[in-house]
């Protein structure tokens, strides 16, 4: 950490959020009210007009908590049901030059659900086994869509809380296209141009076949006519044979279109195998920084958008402030962790300067690493630029426990903004308990009905990560998918069940959830755990919303806790920390906390 | 009933529209401003010889082994270098198959390069890159392996190290990321001079 360039550029990073956070604020509350005024408006209006008509959306019809949730499921369902068919018959849809097959039911499901939720999980190769009608299709309709939808629910969460009185909060249909056109779409128009002037490839051609320079053998498993491996005499071990490697086969196809809306909507799914670390989704430290950037930039918009609904800026900034602290701790952390590097291999001769560069590029170094992997999974996007797996023990804690909080630190677009909404209100539930006076959040009283409201959406995630890992762990199928032994191992699970719950999608990628011998357990087990992990957060936020936008205010008297300033902020991150850290601590003992001290007693498994 | 059909009928609607939108129109205009303003990086970065062979892409690392090349990272990509199966080895830092791989990839280097047995290596001379297609190796990297290259093919090691410093990408803007340096188009040019020198 001794390094001034990379003090620079986390300051830059920093300066550069700050300095966004405003004008975006004030952008997302025009395009999250119906009547709402963008430069954009002569453009755009038809189109959104257009739409409207189309599909029989009354714009001037506000909806209750039941008839937003309602619309939100039935969009999702068809979304889901419609990715599943693609994918499942791609070999029978255009652009498909690769000539790939449909995928297996269990894949499919685990994709469709994957992209629904926000999630984005790979658990497929997307070089090798997506066609580009899928990748442009199937895939990147939910890139919009959820990243639409779980803006719209933190849009619908404030007017909850910035209404008196209200029966309605807001119209899911004109939220999810007005954020559609008006945000995601004409940002990520410039984003993606901007991407391929770094590098980032965006055509229709099939794949490149390369002559390389210099030749080489490898060794190849020998197979028969029918593609099964030839096995030696013992029938065990396969025949393997030299194979002559002249050529290089370069992927091609739509890929920057995919990635801007990939890191601008906090989805993380990329179009290879190896995501942002690969150079074709990420070319530059330049494409590098905005594409950071660009993952905390509508959440951290949408605390602005907080503070100027609830007509109390400095509460705004206060929540803004809470993530704030929480992530430039746990950047530090990780890059502190990295840069010290791997005791067992720096006494194999590793220059113990250069830190762990396993899993990592050049051209990124250790600290773009290890910001981008706190950054990544603060929110939900999931996307990475280096192999969290090979990350030092507690370079891999840090990005385990950000998502085990609940990825509220900035968090998913809107989904950042409604998960901290629901620790705001149980820190102040907690803070009315210590002063024993009923809570109130902005002139709501906040009742029974309330938290039970939150420790519903609390617990079920919690005991959905903790119940998923359990059970992989102790099933042979759930130790067959492991690429490593030990300690770490067990983290592999751990990671992803807290993944696809926290709707995050990256992954401690040596496990392997789609085995050759097609067994469906963690494809199918973590499908449901991402649905759990979304929807059955969703519904209790809405009925939150539904039922505080009902509440009268109460004025604000000398008794009032106040929810802005240095002690709400501290008491929201020490509510996080607590539920996080006396939920976790367990499993992330038996995981990172011990393998790190193994590391350094030098314990190889 | 009524709501839950409409909702139904609305959400299929929708869902066509954006699909022609967000999935065929808003690729296409990318597609357009890409293949118009950036025709090289938006079709691969591709390296082209003089008679139109693609040898490769300036973004991708492929492999060499002789001494006379640059040696890029070691590679997990498929079975190393295969830019259709990008991935990096995923072993964790207590695996004993990744300190085996590195104490290997270890002597090869110092042996290879001629380094003290004792001497300190770089540390992504022998560690994978996430994607297994980084094309870069670090300046320290590069600087270790110049002697060695100027044995083989016979040149000053000055001008090796001119042509290190002449492919070396800098941080963006100056202060973004790390140096690297690029081992294909390293190599190419390499050849291209040796070429030159036994005319």
């Amino acid at each position: 950490m001794n390094s001034p360039n990379a003090w620079l550029q986390f300051a830059l990073y920093l300066g550069a959020l700050l300095l966004i956070t405003k004008p975006l604020g004030l952008y997302l509350v025009q395009v999250l009210d119906v009547h709402g005024r963008t430069f954009l408006d002569p453009i755009v209006r038809p189109v959104e007009r257009l739409t409207y008509r189309v599909c029989g959306i009354d714009p001037a019809k506000e909806q209750s908590w039941i008839g937003y949730t309602l619309a939100l499921l039935m969009f999702s369902a068809v979304g889901l049901l419609f990715t599943y068919f693609i994918l499942r018959f791609q070999d029978h849809l255009p652009l498909n030059p690769q000539n790939f097959p449909g995928l297996s039911p269990s894949l499919a499901f685990n994709t469709a659900a994957s992209f629904t939720t926000n999630t984005n999980w790979q658990s497929y190769t997307g070089e090798s086994t997506m066609s580009y009608f899928s990748q442009m299709v199937a895939l990147t309709i939910h890139n919009f869509t959820s990243a639409a939808c779980g803006i719209a629910i933190a849009a619908a969460l404030v007017r909850g809380i910035a209404r008196q009185t209200a029966q309605t909060i807001g119209n899911f249909w004109t939220d999810t296209v007005r954020v559609t056109y008006y945000l995601l779409v004409p940002v990520c128009l410039v984003f993606a141009l901007f991407l391929v002037s770094q590098g980032i490839i965006q055509n229709f051609k099939p794949y490149t076949v390369a002559k390389t320079l210099e030749p080489y053998t490898t060794q190849v498993t020998k197979t028969d006519d029918k593609g099964q491996p030839v096995l030696a005499a013992d029938g065990k071990t396969p025949v393997m044979v030299d194979q002559k490697v002249d050529t290089q086969t370069i992927v091609q196809g739509p890929v920057a279109s995919q990635i801007a809306i990939k890191m601008l909507g906090t989805n993380g799914g990329g179009y290879v195998n190896a995501n942002a670390a690969h150079p074709f989704e990420n070319p530059t430290p330049l494409s590098n920084f905005l594409q950071i950037l660009s993952i905390f930039a509508i959440p951290s918009a949408l605390t602005y958008y907080l503070g100027r609904m609830v007509k109390n800026q400095r509460h705004g900034w206060a929540v803004w402030g809470a993530m704030f602290a929480m992530f430039v701790a746990g950047a530090l952390v990780c890059w502190k962790a990295e840069v010290s590097g791997n005791p067992i291999h720096q006494k194999l001769g590793v220059a113990a300067a250069d830190g762990n560069m396993e899993g990592k590029e050049v051209r990124f170094g250790i600290f773009n690493s290890a910001l981008f992997a706190t950054i990544t999974t603060d929110a939900s996007c999931g996307a990475v630029n280096a192999m969290h797996d090979s990350f030092t023990p507690i370079g891999g804690l840090v990005p385990l426990f950000n998502m085990e909080t609940g990825e509220v630190i900035f968090g998913g677009v809107g989904a950042g903004l409604y998960g901290m909404l629901i620790f705001v209100v149980l820190a102040v539930f907690i803070a009315g308990l210590m002063v024993g006076r009923t809570p109130e959040y902005l002139g709501k009283k906040i009742e029974a009905y309330d938290v039970k409201l939150v420790m519903l959406v609390l617990m079920v995630l919690a005991a959905t990560i903790l119940g998923g890992t359990a059970w992989a762990a102790v099933s042979t199928w759930g130790q067959a998918g492991l690429n490593n032994a030990g300690p770490h191992g067990f983290s592999e699970i751990l990671y992803a069940y807290s993944s696809a719950v926290g709707n995050n999608g990256s992954a401690f990628a040596g496990l392997t959830a789609t085995p050759a011998d097609g067994d469906w357990h963690y494809n199918t087990t973590l499908g449901f755990a991402m649905l759990i992990g979304r929807f059955l957060m969703i519904v209790p936020i809405l009925a939150l919303a539904g039922n505080l936008a009902s509440k009268k205010l109460v004025p604000a008297s000398a008794g009032t806790f106040r929810t802005e300033g240095v002690t709400f902020v501290v008491l929201l991150i020490g509510t996080v920390l607590l539920v996080g850290a006396l939920t976790f601590l367990p499993a992330l003992a038996i995981g990172p906390i011990v393998e790190h001290y193994l590391m350094h007693a030098g314990t190889l498994f | 009933m009524k709501t839950f059909l409409t909702e139904i009928r609305t959400s299929l609607l929708l869902t066509l529209v954006f699909a022609v939108l967000l999935c065929g129109a808003y690729p296409l205009v990318v597609w357009a401003g890409a293949q118009a303003l950036f025709p090289a990086q938006a079709n691969g970065s591709l390296v082209v010889d003089k008679d139109g062979t693609v040898c490769g892409s300036a973004l991708l690392a492929q492999s060499f082994t002789s001494d006379k090349y640059f040696q890029p990272r070691p590679s997990a990509a498929g079975t190393g270098y295969d830019a259709t199966s990008s991935g990096g080895t995923n072993l964790g830092p207590t695996s004993q198959k990744l300190a085996d791989s590195i104490k290997t990839a270890v002597a090869a280097y110092r042996t290879v390069n001629g380094l003290a047995s004792d001497a300190a290596v770089p540390a992504d001379a022998v560690t994978s890159s996430g994607s297994g297609l980084d094309p870069h190796i670090s300046l320290a990297n590069a600087q270790l392996q110049a002697a060695r290259v100027a044995t083989a093919r016979g040149l000053p090691r000055a001008s090796i190290f001119a042509l290190i410093a002449s492919h070396t990408d800098g941080r963006s803007l100056g202060a973004l990321g790390e140096p690297g340096v690029n081992v294909l188009l390293l190599n190419r040019t390499l050849d291209d001079a040796s070429k030159s020198s036994a005319r």
